[in-house]
């Protein structure tokens, strides 16, 4: 199908006017001619015969009179097998491969198929002929990786078929038609093993949508005991730059409870992606030993890659998530930064001349954040499996503001909030999250009482603090004392994790479990010092040999001796437990 | 086809529109004027008129004056024969000697494929504690050095710069003022470092249209240099007079103003230049220490603030020393690791105490009685700051490490710094 032709009238930064003939869709992509070179761009505004297109590209050497091709398609992902471990910008052009073929630079106009048309994979049929399918029924299946692929009628095949064809057991490409399938009117529409979706428009293939309930495990002690994030539920990291975030959502990406993890570097630091690209590989999935990369796809777009390329990375990212969530697998979408995305679009509004918003944000930011963190979600296929996308974003907020117009749309749709905060990364404390700002709507691994119970301590504690700041420590009871050094304990054994500690990084659940248990004990336990410096001085010892023992090899030898020592410890000192606290020690 | 063109249509501020036809975007054009000629880029195309902003500025430009098109994007020319040399923002000579026109490379290029990039690896040794100790600099990195009007900036750049291991040093001066170009220039001439110099300056005084294009010239020698091999370090000051000038330039064409009056694209024009920042697997590098002055000490402010997204860490500088808070390496990761096993531990650990100590100086400040943990903080406070954090401490990192743990001892008992068991038992000073 030849599409509609055009010709540039005007350019202006990435956005070029362009007056065409025939029909043109919004978000139609299109393509300017420039010498032997096509630039991908999409229509975002039409007005009488003139359409503006957004280029992908930089736009230096275009010229007035210059031709325009439309495709007749909107911006759209390719998926099928061959998607995992692939790392890609934001247009979904493989970027190893586009190294192999243009250099270290990213050419300008150089587009390559997203999936490998060479590689063969082995197909199981799973549907018979004379089969009465609907788009994403499953045909068959293909091994990817560690993963069962299942090669699924092509989402955008609305209505019913019967299959008239299909492939017996074998090896194909993807470019290798594996069924026939024929419609009511009896059109036979052949289908291969991938096909194209609409970045834009959500893939909703599924029976129903359930309430995220299940916990997804991080690893890191404050998320899954204090603020939790369920399996198909939505969560975000504001903080300023400098807090952390990069560094959470590395270590989320590597121990995550999950099977896929997707990660769309929007507009982030090309030196801090390329740790991701290169040591991916070399990590070791701890679930099935194999490369982490296996299971992981990346999309990649530095911040110096061209604004509308940025822009559409989350829904390329997040097409990728549903898509593997239509095979019943947990897909963890982390998007970093949001912000930048945002930022992308505010540049875009404002090169279309719109009147802008709070911030000089367009009016239509809260809805299209909405619209994005709505895509995440658990939910039942036809065939009874349970797949689900997870999305956490983080948020980089102008100052580190939280009022911001981003951060409150966001803070709107989201299911938990790990707001990280100057002071605690200021003060080395990692993960920086601020544990009487942070909050979370979803059920953890631990009972809501006992954190509860726990959480008092940080929070009066705190008052305490807040308090000796005005009356100064004399003034202060030493009841209060030991209040506040409880819930210094939790915040520097409990809270704060040692990143660089190959043992005290990532920490199981089980752990959480049994550290937390002991540590409750400890809150619960009445202590009677002489005076404050021999409580500090006590204290500081406790949390010596509790460090050592975070530092310790899960029930290790050492381990275990460290537990007596503290448990020892404690019960030397205490006088017994508080009377509030036996209900939630039982 | 070089066409004259001599019918100006309009001349707002330094921008000027002709009619003209066939004419690409970002192509270079020359005006000539009664003062001279001057060089022009087209920014803006709609229908036959075109828009360029005239270098020199729109300053006594008549709409009889001549506009002649070059058919090409702007350029610099690159060979050794840079070193040692002097130019201004359009490429011209700044120095008195020979304008060079061989070998013309464009500027402002496409960025490097991030899959083709190799992880930063090795640490830049400045021989300053609060860097090489605290926020390890790394070859490739992207930092900037915030800081308010009248701190010394300047001199903490051309001090890294001496010190700093590399090949090639470019100097990028936007909106200099007179004496900081003289500045530097004797700085690095004294320091035998102007042979290995590239330098491009816009000063105060010039047009502002040079400013906008110091960054990329500086980056596209620079990248010449380091596709050859050469590890090279580019210096960016003021990256804020460089974005007031996007903002100024941006107003004056009626552009729809985003935050505080800045272009919509400021973030993007800034990561642009600061993504140039590579380290290449089978050739050189470049690492890019710019300086961005904030406005009042808001670092809120957009210029700051959008830096601070897209660089690798940032070294506040307040009161003539380098800030612990709000300063940070985020590639330091990369090597410390390498360097010594107290490095990573001790770096935390001195900052946590130091944080503590910044509290405890409140509390004094209040008028509260001192508890002996506040006494033994105050003196860690001052020990630090004298010791670590004075600009003029210039020792290998090694030696700091052990100044570090020196500090310690002095101040606090073992289990009061809450660094682990097994290090202290190793590092801990032995006293009698």
């Amino acid at each position: 199908m030849i599409g509609t032709k055009g010709t540039v009238v005007a350019v202006n930064g990435n956005m070029v006017s362009v007056r065409f003939d025939g029909a043109v869709s919004m978000n139609e992509v299109g393509f300017v001619k420039l010498g032997d070179k096509k630039l991908k761009s999409e229509v975002i505004r039409i007005r009488g015969d003139i359409s503006q297109l957004q280029v992908f590209e930089v736009t230096k050497g275009i010229s007035v009179g210059d031709s325009v091709e439309y495709s007749g398609d909107m911006l759209a992902v390719e998926v099928g097998p061959g998607l995992l471990g692939q790392v890609y910008d934001g247009l979904q052009n493989p970027l190893p491969k586009l190294a192999a073929v243009a250099g270290n630079f990213l050419e300008r106009g150089v587009y390559l198929d997203p999936l490998s048309v060479d590689i063969s994979w082995a197909f199981t049929p799973v549907a018979k002929v004379g089969d009465t399918v609907e788009r994403a029924d499953t045909l068959g299946t293909v091994p990817e990786g560690a993963f069962t692929h299942r090669i699924m009628v092509p989402f955008n095949l609305y209505g019913t078929y019967t299959i008239a064809s299909i492939k017996g057991a074998g090896s194909y490409t993807i470019r290798d038609t594996i069924a026939e399938l024929k419609d009511e009117k009896g059109n036979t529409i052949p289908v291969t093993m991938s096909f194209r979706w609409p970045v834009k428009r959500p893939i909703d293939c599924f029976v129903e949508r359930y309430k995220p309930t299940e916990p997804m495990v991080t690893r890191v002690r404050l998320i899954d005991t204090f603020f939790p994030v369920a399996r198909g539920g939505t969560y975000c990291i504001p903080g300023p730059f400098g807090a952390g975030k990069t560094v959470l959502q590395q270590i989320t990406s590597r121990y995550a409870d999950i099977d896929i993890v997707i990660l769309a570097a929007c507009g982030e630091r090309a030196g801090e992606v390329v740790e991701t690209l290169k040591e991916f590989p070399e990590l070791t999935d701890p679930k099935t030993g194999k490369s982490l990369m296996e299971r992981t796809i990346i999309i990649c777009n530095t911040s110096s890659m061209p604004v509308a390329s940025r822009e559409a990375s989350v829904y390329t990212a997040v097409t990728l998530a549903e898509y593997y969530r239509q095979m019943g697998l947990n897909v963890l979408l982390l998007a970093d930064s949001t912000s930048r995305w945002a930022q992308a679009m505010r540049e875009m509004s404002g090169r279309l001349e719109e009147i802008p918003g709070e911030e000089a944000f367009p009016a239509y930011l809260e809805s299209t954040i909405a619209s994005f963190y709505e895509r995440a979600g658990t939910v039942r296929l036809r065939d009874g499996s349970i797949g689900s996308v997870t999305i956490g974003g983080t948020v980089s907020p102008a100052g580190g503001n939280f009022e911001e117009p981003v951060t409150q749309a966001t803070l709107k749709v989201v299911g938990a909030f790990h707001g990280l905060s100057r002071e605690r990364s200021d003060a080395r404390k990692f993960p920086a999250i601020h544990p009487l700002d942070s909050w979370s709507k979803y059920k953890g691994i631990i009972a809501a009482e006992k954190v509860g119970y726990a959480h008092g301590f940080m929070r009066r504690g705190s008052e305490v603090e807040q308090m000796m700041k005005v009356v100064g420590e004399e003034g202060t009871s030493i009841e209060d004392y030991v209040i506040y050094l409880k819930g210094d304990l939790i915040d520097s054994v409990y809270f704060q994790q040692n990143s660089f500690d190959a043992v005290d990084a990532a920490v199981s659940p089980d752990r959480q479990k049994h550290i937390f248990a002991i540590l409750l004990h400890i809150l619960a336990s009445q202590f009677t010092f002489p005076d404050k410096n021999e409580a500090r001085s006590w204290f500081n010892r406790l949390r010596q040999k509790f460090l050592d023992f975070n530092g310790s090899e899960w029930q290790s030898e050492r381990f275990v001796s460290l537990q007596k020592e503290i448990e020892s410890t404690v019960s030397a000192q205490s006088t017994g437990l508080d009377k509030a606290a036996e209900k939630v020690l039982a | 086809m070089n066409k004259v063109y001599s019918k100006i249509e309009s001349i707002t501020g330094s921008v000027i529109t002709v009619k003209a036809e066939g004419i690409r975007y970002g192509d270079l054009a020359e005006v000539d004027t009664v003062f001279g000629t001057s060089l022009a880029e087209v920014n803006r195309l709609a229908g036959d008129l075109v828009s360029l902003q005239v270098f020199a500025g729109g300053r006594g430009i008549s709409t009889g004056d001549t506009v002649r098109f070059l058919g090409r994007p702007m350029q610099v020319a690159f060979s050794e024969n840079l070193m040692g040399r002097v130019f201004s923002g359009s490429g011209t000579p700044r120095d008195n000697g020979p304008a060079l026109t061989d070998n013309p490379i464009p500027i402002g290029g496409p960025s490097v494929n991030p899959a083709n990039r190799i992880i930063p690896r090795n640490m830049i040794r400045t021989g300053i504690p609060m860097i090489d100790l605290f926020n390890t600099l790394v070859v490739s990195q992207k930092l900037p050095i915030f800081s308010v009007s009248g701190e010394p900036y300047n001199d903490l750049l051309a001090r890294i710069a001496m010190q700093a291991e590399v090949d090639v040093i470019i100097l990028g001066g936007m909106g200099l003022k007179y004496d900081d170009y003289l500045f530097f220039k004797d700085t690095l001439e004294e320091g035998g470092a102007l042979s290995r110099t590239v330098m491009f300056v816009h000063t105060a005084s010039d047009p502002t249209v040079e400013c906008l294009m110091i960054p990329d010239m500086s980056l596209a020698v620079a990248e010449q240099f380091a596709l050859q091999g050469k590890d090279v370090l580019v210096l960016l000051t003021d990256m804020t007079n460089f974005a007031d000038a996007m903002k100024e330039i941006s107003i004056i064409q009626e552009q729809v103003p985003s935050n505080r009056g800045y272009p919509g694209d400021l973030y993007s024009q800034l990561a642009s230049r600061y993504e140039k920042a590579v380290d290449f697997e089978s050739a050189g590098s470049i690492t890019i220490l710019g300086v961005t002055t904030m406005p009042g000490d808001d670092v809120t402010h957009p210029v700051p603030d959008n830096t601070g997204y897209i660089t690798e860490g940032q070294y506040y500088l307040k009161n003539g020393r380098i800030e612990p808070f709000g300063s940070l390496s985020r590639l330091k990761q990369q090597v410390n690791g390498k360097t010594r096993a107290d490095h990573r531990a001790l770096m935390d650990g001195m900052i946590k105490l130091y944080s503590a100590f910044r509290d405890t100086l409140e509390k004094k400040a209040m008028g509260f009685i001192m508890t002996a943990w506040d006494d033994k903080l105050l003196k860690y406070g001052d020990l630090f700051e004298k010791k670590m954090m004075d600009l003029t401490v210039n020792i290998p990192l090694e030696k700091a490490l052990d100044l570090g743990w020196e500090i310690l001892s002095d101040c606090f008992s073992p289990e009061e710094t809450g660094l682990r068991t097994e290090l202290i038992n190793q590092f801990w000073p032995k006293k009698d």
